[in-house]
């Protein structure tokens, strides 16, 4: 008999627990789509906005989907309308910020790779002084070097352009980029390199031939760091270029903000969609090891 | 001939003495453990043979040949580690041949070494898979191919056996051991591990603190230790030092257990002193190994004694029983098939041709 009520208990335990269970689980979904949404949104609008012709836009629904697509601000914001003075389109800059990003994006993650390199595997005197010292790079805000920068490249005679950008962007990258790969490095042993000593590699040999081809999580993780900061970035860009040596945030608000005539917020939006393309781009191809390079790092074996 | 000479060598990292003054000699052919504690030096001090430490002070000499100053690769050295550290990278025939192609040895050369070795290692089917796909064995066996491909004089060995489970290693033991059997190259192989420096080592050196305790034959480390650190090292369990007094009367030396009261003792004869003593009395340890204790007599040195049995622990083939012997803990090792019953008398015969006695001041032999 004690049997029995001691079974419904634990039954009654269970049902209810599972109820509790079933409501957790529905307030955890509602909360997730709430905040997905929010973020979701102002995408949503943007892409909404950038098809639709400018009088449908005047109708003021910002939610409603495009009565047809309309690629003709796509086309305007990336090639312009064809006449001559006050055309801002983003074409050449798009161009240019490709030119900028590739090299700056290259030199600032081999560079930090080496330094990371040389940080954990041929430690030195005064080694974690070094690395403490880069890591202040990290800190120092762009508007503190703004100034200096802009003598520097004047002096090397490099200011407004491309060339220029791609300097600033990879000396300010390095304090960023040795950090990825030092910490990486330290968690790959060092008998590694040891086993490679004494078979006779070198310096240079090690690091192409033993540690680089088991850092592509790293890498990669670094080149998506990279590639979104410098491909973003606006404060440089507006500070050491101008007219056509600039990258595309600062055409994109050189577009938007010096429309004289009306607010084409289609054409605006298509910009603006455009000039964020390239990073969603390298998130999508390559997120899944942004994930795995930021968790994982150890090497066994 | 002289393979490895190591002469007054020092080490320091910062202000801490990693190595005091080492001196050690290897003849051609043998097999040297370096044994001791984790923080002993022994891994810097292999480091250091194989050049991938910088010298303080003294010399290392291999064939008679300065190589202080040389290179890791120049050397003539291989080296296996722990963490195997197989390039991830490369594939196992990559990684076996990777030296040779350092070396710029010939492609001809390189297939003959890598289907020689890869065969004696059975590892012939591995060689196109990557370190990850490897067992643990298989990984260490691939990091052994990689350092005997290229046919060094000295192997140096750096724990390797450490990261396997407890059945692989005795397995990888054995197959170590019959490599050196077979190629009879000099080794020079650190471990913290007793078992794995006895079963090994043609001569074991054992470290304590950046200086080498005793440098011996296994026989002789186990037999006749040098001192208190290495009695008490090696074996398991380690020897019971008995604390008490050596005392010399008329004709005959006597040790008295501390806390006996003068009334219990044990003559002291067929004892090698180191050299004779003048004192007539000393404070000293008693040394004598579990397995010396017997539960029956063996032979003529075995003395008499009734001890109380605290502890038994039973380990399938033997048990260790805890005695009280005048409130000091000692230790013996029975086969498993006696009856042992705790708090309670038992008769024991103390095999006094097996002691050693140590000096308490200096903790050495005497």
């Amino acid at each position: 008999m004690s049997d029995n009520t001691t079974i419904a208990s634990y039954k009654r335990l269970e049902d209810r627990s599972k109820i509790t269970n079933l409501l957790l689980r529905w307030f955890l979904y509602f909360i997730l789509i709430l905040f997905a949404s929010y973020f979701i949104f102002p995408l949503y609008v943007m892409l909404v906005t950038a098809f639709k012709t400018m009088p449908e836009i005047r109708q003021g629904n910002l939610l409603t989907w495009p009565s047809q697509l309309n690629f003709e601000s796509w086309a305007v914001a990336w090639g312009g309308r064809g006449y001559g003075a006050g055309d801002t389109f983003l074409r050449p800059y798009f161009w240019n910020s490709i030119k900028m990003v590739v090299p700056a994006v290259f030199f600032s993650t081999f560079i930090g790779a080496m330094t990371g390199y040389v940080l954990t595997k041929w430690r030195f005197k005064g080694d974690s002084w070094v690395f403490l010292f880069l890591l202040f790079g990290c800190f120092i805000p762009y508007q503190a070097i703004l100034l200096p920068m802009a003598r520097t490249l004047g002096v090397l005679g490099i200011s407004n352009s491309i060339l220029g950008l791609v300097v600033v962007h990879s000396i300010y990258g390095i304090p960023f980029t040795t950090l990825f790969f030092r910490n990486y490095y330290v968690s790959i042993p060092n008998e590694l390199i040891k086993a490679a000593r004494i078979d006779g590699a070198g310096f240079f040999k090690i690091f192409f031939k033993i540690l680089l081809p088991i850092s592509t999580p790293i890498i990669v993780v670094t080149v998506i760091w990279q590639f979104t900061q410098i491909w973003n970035d606006f404060l440089f860009g507006a500070t050491f270029s101008f007219g056509e040596a600039a990258p595309i945030q600062v055409a994109l608000n050189n577009m938007v903000l010096s429309s004289t005539s009306v607010k084409e917020y289609n054409v605006d939006m298509a910009s603006a969609i455009i000039a964020g393309f390239p990073t969603l781009i390298v998130y999508v191809l390559a997120g899944k090891y942004f994930i795995r390079g930021l968790t994982s790092g150890a090497v066994k074996g | 001939m002289i393979a490895l000479k190591i002469q007054d060598l020092s080490k320091n990292f910062g202000s801490t003495e990693v190595l005091k003054k080492i001196n050690l000699k290897i003849d051609e052919g043998n097999f040297l453990v370096l044994l001791g504690p984790s923080g002993c030096g022994k891994s810097t001090l292999l480091n250091i043979i194989a050049g991938l430490e910088t010298i303080d002070e003294g010399t290392v000499f291999i064939d008679d040949y300065d190589v202080s100053k040389v290179e890791p690769k120049d050397r003539n050295i291989a080296m296996v580690f722990q963490s195997y550290a197989l390039y991830p990278s490369m594939s196992v025939k990559e990684n076996m041949v990777f030296g040779l192609k350092q070396a710029k040895a010939s492609k001809e050369k390189i297939e003959e070494q890598l289907k020689k070795f890869s065969n004696f290692l059975h590892v012939d089917e591995l060689l196109n898979r990557k370190p990850s796909q490897l067992s643990g064995g298989q990984r260490q066996r691939v990091a052994i191919g990689r350092a005997l491909v290229r046919e060094p004089r000295i192997f140096l060995f750096d724990e390797p056996l450490s990261n396997l489970d407890a059945k692989l290693r005795v397995e990888m033991r054995r197959e170590i051991k019959k490599l050196h059997q077979k190629l009879k190259t000099t080794v020079v192989y650190v471990t913290h591990d007793q078992t794995e420096a006895m079963s090994l080592g043609t001569n074991i050196a054992i470290m304590n603190h950046g200086i080498i305790q005793q440098y011996d034959t296994p026989e002789n480390i186990y037999n006749k230790p040098n001192n208190t650190f290495v009695a008490d090292f090696i074996g398991s369990p380690p020897m019971n030092l008995i604390s008490g007094q050596l005392v010399k009367e008329a004709n005959k030396t006597l040790f008295i257990p501390e806390g006996s009261g003068q009334s219990n003792n044990i003559t002291i004869k067929n004892y090698n002193f180191v050299k004779t003593q003048d004192e007539n009395s000393k404070d000293v340890y008693f040394g004598i190994r579990p397995e010396h204790i017997h539960y029956k007599k063996t032979n003529d040195n075995d003395i008499e004694f009734n001890l109380k049995t605290d502890l038994n622990e039973y380990i399938g083939h033997e048990q260790i029983t805890t005695f009280n012997y005048f409130n000091q803990e000692v230790l013996g090792k029975f086969p498993s098939t006696i009856k042992i019953e705790t708090n309670k008398e038992m008769k024991l015969f103390f095999d006094l041709s097996q002691i050693s006695i140590f000096d308490k001041k200096t903790n050495n032999r005497i």
